[in-house]
């Protein structure tokens, strides 16, 4: 027997013995290592003779590569041994809750209230505000309502004075007084906001909120009043048609005054807007009283236009499938939770309103 | 206002239904509220005939009848009247008929262990008199057993929501004038019989001249030698069906006109009059006692209809019993007067009384009807209770002009969006009563007097689409421009920080502007509470001066129901004074309990004031405000624990306040008594941030980084316990341009440390944009912060 095949069974021998890695990589040392007894062999080539050289050289070239690829191989088996027993004692139990964030809720009226922003945005209406607490000339007097006229019974006024000069608002109009008395024409906004009635029932909270709108300009008449309510009723219950009727009906501040009635339907105990033969009172409008223009130092010969109001509460109530309106200002963390929207859902044109 | 088909025909000529009425109503502004089946329900109630009573073997008080309820059927009824006897003709009600006045329902049931099938009814139980005595006693109509006892059953009753500007329509004589306008039918002219007056009105009526009299005019008329009595069948019916109880012919004659022609009278018993009426402010003091048994003290200046013994009614409003009519009454005098309406009203108002003659007048009733009124009526009296009426008389103001406004007619266009023809715009405003004449472009038109809500043109303009339908006007689609911005800054931050606070776990409350004084004391601290006069009750008795007192109120009520950790928000006004603008918007929340409560992978731990002022800086960051820009101090106010809690202002100590936040005050967690003590709140005050005079992208600073060796440093001092490491990170980045970033890390004390130090250990980062720090530069960085540290605290560096 050659050397070489001295080292080829000494080889074999002690790889089939081989436990672990460091075995490997200590007979990896043993043959290739500086003096390993492969190692050695390529040293002695040197004292051989051409012929002899070409021959040992192809014989020893071959059992070097057919060791290198056993212990290269032996290797990577070792390598996938190890990974796998680190993937089996990893496993975790993926069934485990998630870590507990907690993540906010936002009220439906505000939601509702960025709803509506977001759809009269798109024809150019701006947002107003005034102030909760009112004098009785704006909340009624300027808007065409003297002190001796009934329509004021209509509204349950909460007074902060004897002499009831100041009130909290019972309505939204009055910011259309403030805005058309300091500015000047064309008036374009809609108005939400709190308002105040001392009424509690059922039905009735002390407190609700109301949208009002207003657009004055030269030639606006009721076919743009119409035209606007139908787009506004449209966009915000996400329909592609409704049925929508306006009835006459008598606010002081508007001439002519009209409610309106949108189509609906129960189907399956839900309310489907848009379609049926039941109607639904959802707001009151028409053309701004001249008397109202007159008192905002707006000229009645060269300006016109309209105004609506309606009840943002009972928008979010009729969209969102809510009964109760009494339980939208009794901050139950339930309540909030189930109707409360993600903070993230913020409603735009492009992503759709709601979800 | 109710309306009944029958009744709306005898002013009506039309075929149609009563459906059809009910959406033409509903189309020229009528508001139909409902429709009730009238007596439809009580068509149950029968005549019915007692063929014999025994006594009731368990009640003395009760009597066993067998009542025979039409045909051959007979049915055993308990009834406990004493006039039950054999052979009456009285009203029954089966079981399942509800009766009108208790609203009860009826079911057969053992009374005292006798069955009862149905019961025999007095007048009060069926809402037709007060008389509960006994069972009604019906005589001569021995064949109507078993038919109906109301005769109007069936008919439908609508009721009407008439708007305040719509006097004219709160009689049925209006209605039907509208719809005949409108093109359901005719409107039949009111008869013109002659009535025999033959004397002169003998008792002396006469109006002060005062200022502020309430009274124009006071027609009237005396009628003598009357029979008062109940009322005939169909009279009865309309006043039932108007939701009234009958009482006598006079009485119900007046309510007839009244609710049939929008005219209210008043009937005086003539003999009671002491001489003569005289119609005069009250005096301070005067009293009298009114039909509905209340005793009224007056003001003065109040409008009474008076006679030489004092007063007698409140002109208008409602009659006293001293001159009230009785079914023995023999002479009576019927007013008819006009009076002012807000002196109706201010009458009304201060004595708290609400009648529907008052409700007319407040509205303006036609000024002109007052003789139409005083005929109708005088000719019903007549007839039913017979008599002599004298000639009408009427004092004071006698005809009332008429109102003339001019139409353009080019007007209607502009403001509705087409045009209607001349031919129909005066037939609809004839229609109305009003009376027109044409005129070049411009359409003379007077009013008729029943429409005081008719004063300029666009009241014109308002009857032509009311009446030729809104459903007529054109729809434009609102064109998809916008030439100004939709929010402005402070609307921005609404949004946004609404959205930022959620977006930190909070639930969005909305809540009462109002909220009760004893919390909003406790919160604000002070007791100049701002109280409103007429509250919904006494714990929403002020507006609330402090975002917490209701938010408080409510974490509270969540806590009994069972939720510890919650967190809420509110985005709203708050207020600090009665004027209007004296509010402002704020942001508050509040947080309460534990964190990671039961959680597998986390450590449950308190919420901290930490968690509060994360919120409350992030938030400001989001809204816009650079974190370097914000000046956090212990100044607090008293809703704050004061060793828990700080404030935010922008910049410097002198800055506007932003935002304050802390533990709430244990005193106020124990006055409120909470489950959950541990609860933190802040309070972001949005007027107070300052509006950028650049877009957040122009503000920006170019993007430039290092590509240069980054070295870190840790530091550990040991300083004063009291000092705010907070200021260090501001003080150690401006020692050197390469300190990146600073973070102190750790905050120690106890141990071996001294009792009033602490023990802190800082983070820095180190870089420069043009090379790599050589250890000698970081050495003398390092060195400079260690002296400005000692330095600035009073401190040492650990060694």
């Amino acid at each position: 027997m050659s050397d070489l095949d001295n080292i080829l069974n000494s080889f074999e021998t002690k790889f089939s013995q081989i436990k672990n890695k460091d075995d490997l990589q200590n007979l990896k040392s043993e043959f290739f290592g500086k003096n390993g007894s492969i190692s050695l062999q390529f040293k002695r080539m040197g004292s051989l003779n051409v012929e002899e050289r070409k021959i040992f050289a192809k014989k020893l070239n071959g059992i070097k590569d057919k060791l290198t690829s056993q212990i290269d191989k032996k290797f990577k088996d070792f390598e996938n041994q190890a990974i796998n027993k680190k993937l089996k004692d990893e496993k975790v139990d993926i069934t485990l809750p998630i870590r507990s964030i907690q993540s906010g809720k936002i009220h439906p009226v505000s939601q509702v209230i960025d709803e509506i922003s977001s759809i009269f945005s798109e024809i150019g209406f701006s947002v107003a505000e005034g102030p909760d607490v009112e004098s009785e000339y704006n909340n009624f007097t300027a808007l065409n309502t003297p002190e001796d006229h009934p329509a004021r019974d209509m509204h349950d006024t909460f007074y902060l004075d004897k002499d009831k000069k100041t009130l909290l608002r019972t309505h939204t109009s009055p910011v259309q007084i403030r805005t058309m008395l300091n500015g000047k024409p064309p008036f374009k906004i809609i108005v939400p906001g709190r308002t105040y009635r001392c009424d509690s029932d059922q039905t009735h909270a002390p407190m609700f909120h109301q949208l009002e709108g207003l657009h004055i300009d030269k030639d606006i008449t009721m076919a743009h009043l119409k035209g606007c309510l139908n787009y506004f009723i449209r966009e915000f219950f996400e329909v592609k048609k409704i049925k929508m009727r306006f009835r006459p009906s008598h606010f002081p501040f508007t001439e002519p005054s009209a409610e309106v009635d949108i189509g609906y339907k129960i189907k399956n105990g839900k309310i489907v807007i848009g379609e049926g033969d039941k109607w639904l009172e959802i707001l009151g409008c028409g053309m701004v009283h001249p008397n109202v223009l007159k008192n905002t130092k707006v000229d009645p010969n060269k300006f016109q236009g309209f105004a609506f109001g309606m009840g943002i509460d009972r928008l979010a109530m009729l969209k969102y499938g809510i009964n109760d309106l009494r339980a939208f200002f009794e901050t139950d963390y339930r309540w909030l939770n189930h109707f409360g929207f993600d903070p993230l859902d913020v409603p735009t044109n492009y992503r759709g309103l709601s979800r | 206002m109710i309306l009944t088909l029958s009744w709306l025909r005898n002013h009506l000529n039309t075929k149609a239904n009563i459906n059809e009425i009910i959406a033409k109503l509903t189309n020229i502004g009528l508001e139909v509220e409902g429709v009730k089946e009238g007596s439809g329900n009580m068509s149950e109630f029968k005549i019915a005939k007692i063929l014999k009573t025994e006594k009731h073997p368990n009640a003395d008080k009760l009597k066993l009848c067998d009542v025979n309820i039409g045909g051959s059927s007979i049915v055993k009824v308990v009834c406990g009247a004493d006039n039950a006897r054999n052979g009456l003709i009285t009203v029954y009600a089966p079981p399942g008929a509800i009766i009108p006045k208790s609203k009860m329902k009826l079911k057969v049931a053992k009374i005292r262990g006798v069955e009862s099938r149905g019961m025999l009814c007095s007048e009060s139980e069926l809402n037709l008199s007060d008389e509960s005595a006994g069972i009604i006693e019906l005589k001569n109509i021995n064949s109507k057993i078993g038919k109906s006892f109301f005769k109007s059953s069936g008919e439908k009753i609508v009721d009407l929501s008439i708007t305040p500007n719509r006097p004219d329509c709160l009689g049925i004589r209006g209605i039907a004038r509208d719809l005949a306008a409108a093109g359901v039918g005719k409107l039949i002219e009111l008869k013109k019989n002659k009535i025999k007056q033959k004397t002169n009105q003998k008792i002396k009526v006469s109006i002060t001249k005062e200022k502020n009299q309430g009274c124009h005019a006071f027609g009237s008329c005396l009628i003598t030698g009357v029979k008062n009595q109940d009322s005939p069948k169909w009279l009865k019916d309309k006043i039932t069906s108007l939701g009234l109880k009958p009482i006598s012919a006079i009485v119900d004659i007046t309510n007839y006109v009244m609710f049939d022609l929008n005219r209210p009278l008043h009937a005086y018993d003539a003999d009671k009059i002491n001489e003569e009426i005289i119609v005069r402010n009250s005096k301070k003091g005067e009293s009298f006692t009114a039909l509905d048994d209340k005793n009224y003290i007056l003001q003065k200046n109040m409008c009474v209809i008076a006679d030489k013994s004092g007063v007698l009614g409140l002109g208008g409003i409602i009659g006293g019993t001293r001159s009230g009519t009785e079914l023995k009454t023999k002479n009576i005098l019927l007013e008819s007067a006009y009076f002012d309406p807000s002196s109706i009203r201010k009458t009304s108002k201060e004595l708290n009384i609400d009648t529907d003659a008052k409700y007319r007048f407040e509205r303006g009733i036609d000024p002109n009807s007052m003789l139409d009124g005083l005929k109708t009526a005088t000719e019903l009296i007549l007839k039913i209770c017979g008599g002599e009426a004298s000639k009408f008389s009427i004092s004071g103001k006698k005809v009332f002009k008429s109102k003339n406004i001019d139409l353009n007619v080019v007007k209607f266009k502009n403001t509705i969006g087409f045009s209607i023809a001349d031919g129909e715009t005066k037939k609809i405003l004839n229609s109305l009563g009003f009376k027109t004449q044409s005129g070049k472009k411009i359409l003379k038109v007077q009013v008729p007097t029943w429409r005081p809500d008719i004063n300029q043109e666009i009241d014109l303009i308002e009857e032509l689409i009311r009446i030729k339908g809104f459903d007529k006007i054109a729809l434009i689609e609102p064109e998809k421009k916008r030439n100004k911005d939709t929010l402005n800054f402070q609307q921005k931050l609404f949004h946004l920080g609404q959205r930022c606070v959620s977006n930190r776990g909070y639930y969005e409350a909305v809540t009462w502007s109002f909220t009760d004084e004893k919390i909003d004391n406790l919160v604000y601290d002070d007791k100049n509470s701002i109280s409103i006069l007429n509250p919904i009750s006494n714990e929403l008795n002020v507006l609330r001066r402090s975002i917490f007192s209701n938010l408080l109120f409510y974490l509270k009520k969540n806590q009994d129901r069972g939720f510890q950790d919650i967190a809420l928000f509110e985005v709203g006004p708050v207020f600090f004074g009665k004027k209007p603008g004296e509010q402002q918007i704020v942001i508050g929340a509040v947080k309460s309990g534990q964190l990671y409560k039961r959680s597998w992978s986390e450590k449950t731990r308190n919420v901290d004031i930490f968690d509060v002022k994360t919120d409350v800086i992030k938030t400001l960051n989001e809204i816009g405000i650079n974190e370097e820009d914000l000046y956090v101090s212990a100044k607090t106010k008293n809703c704050y624990h004061p060793g828990r809690s700080g404030s935010i202002n922008l910049k410097s100590e002198n800055g506007p306040l932003l935002a304050q936040f802390g533990e709430i005050h244990p005193s106020i967690v124990s006055k409120l008594d909470y489950k959950e003590k541990n609860i933190y709140g802040f309070e972001i005050f949005l007027k107070n941030i300052p509006e950028p005079n650049k877009k957040l992208r122009i503000l920006k600073e170019n993007f430039n980084y290092s590509d240069f060796q980054i070295s870190e440093r840790d530091f550990a001092f040991v300083i004063d316990k009291t000092y705010q490491v907070g200021k260090l990170n501001k003080i150690i980045k401006n020692l050197d341009i390469n300190i990146k970033t600073v973070n102190i890390f750790d905050v120690f004390q106890g141990g071996n440390l001294p009792i009033d130090k602490k023990s802190i250990a800082i983070n820095v980062l180190l870089q420069a944009n043009d090379k790599t720090l050589s250890d000698n530069d970081l050495n003398q960085i390092s060195e400079k912060i260690i002296k400005e540290v000692e330095n600035k605290t009073g401190g040492n560096i650990r060694s």
